[in-house]
């Protein structure tokens, strides 16, 4: 990487444009994992197992907003006083 | 889907397929014509926060958004029973009476010790998983690969990666590829599907 290198860093549903420099302190480890393609200028921060285990383990599920075949947005939390059945399933 | 014929007021169902496009999605939500929220996640946005490994999985929420009862396998019929050797009828029955108040809640105690939690690997093999995901939506294949491989490694009990890139890498997820996957896993002594120990709602 030269000092004048920016990536595209991910982080959740954010993108950004980051000098590489940030990157090299990212790849040099810390609490949340981190992925990164040199070739393609491209990385991504994820979420640490120890927050998402944390969250898991106080039972409460947690929130997400996420579309319908016709992009309208749904969360959990508008199913409050509901009990739900949640199913994760695929076409594959 | 089956579920539905529960026809219960103060419960839904809400579904999220972890499929690469809507498109994938779309005609088993269209023949089941749902009443209840049908959701597409193709960042695996829900598998990432209720570490989810592999499908159909399903979790109960109470009224107060709280887990009552962790991730399970979850089949709404027998279609599949003669592959995975998984009934329906009886997750089917605990569901009903879950539903209606009938039976006992598991104690929080009893919910933990059912969860499994992920680590350190699964959480890079999910970053890596979603860098490549970004690297295919941008016309990366090559890149992309290279990093579901990746995730692949470090979660190789993970099948929304292992097997749910396959429509990303091109390979039939149905076809001689899985199949050498499955058969490799299952040789190894794992377990393709790991149902909860009882459906006790």
């Amino acid at each position: 990487m030269s000092a004048d290198d920016v990536f595209i860093l991910i982080d959740g549903a954010a993108t950004s444009e980051v000098p590489a420099r940030r990157i090299e302190a990212l790849a040099a480890g810390g609490e949340r994992p981190f992925a990164v393609d040199h070739e393609e200028r491209v990385a991504c921060l994820g979420v640490a197992a120890a927050t998402r285990s944390a969250a898991l383990a106080s039972l409460e599920a947690p929130d997400f907003a996420l579309p319908d075949l016709a992009g309208r947005l749904h969360t959990l939390s508008e199913q409050r006083g509901r009990k739900v059945l949640l199913v994760a399933w695929a076409s594959w | 889907m089956l579920y539905e014929e529960l026809g219960e007021s103060g419960f839904t169902v809400i579904t999220v397929a972890l499929d690469k496009s809507a498109d994938d999605a779309r005609p088993w939500i269209d023949a089941a014509r749902p009443s209840h929220p049908s959701l597409i996640d193709t960042r695996h946005l829900l598998a990432d926060l209720y570490h989810i490994v592999n499908v159909p999985t399903v979790v109960w929420i109470d009224e107060d958004a709280r887990i009552v009862r962790p991730n399970d396998v979850g089949f709404g019929t027998d279609t599949f029973k003669h592959i995975t050797g998984l009934e329906s009828a009886k997750p089917l029955a605990a569901l009903r009476a879950w539903v209606r108040d009938e039976t006992p809640a598991f104690t929080e105690t009893e919910i933990r010790g059912l969860q499994r939690l992920p680590t350190r690997d699964d959480q890079q093999a999910r970053a890596e998983f979603a860098l490549g995901e970004w690297l295919a939506r941008h016309g990366r294949p090559e890149a992309a690969a290279r990093h579901f491989a990746r995730a692949g490694e470090l979660a190789p009990h993970d099948f929304t990666i292992r097997r749910g890139t396959m429509p990303l890498r091109g390979i039939d997820p149905m076809g001689p590829e899985f199949r050498q996957m499955l058969g490799e896993w299952t040789a190894a002594g794992h377990r393709y599907y790991r149902p909860l120990p009882d459906t006790r709602g």
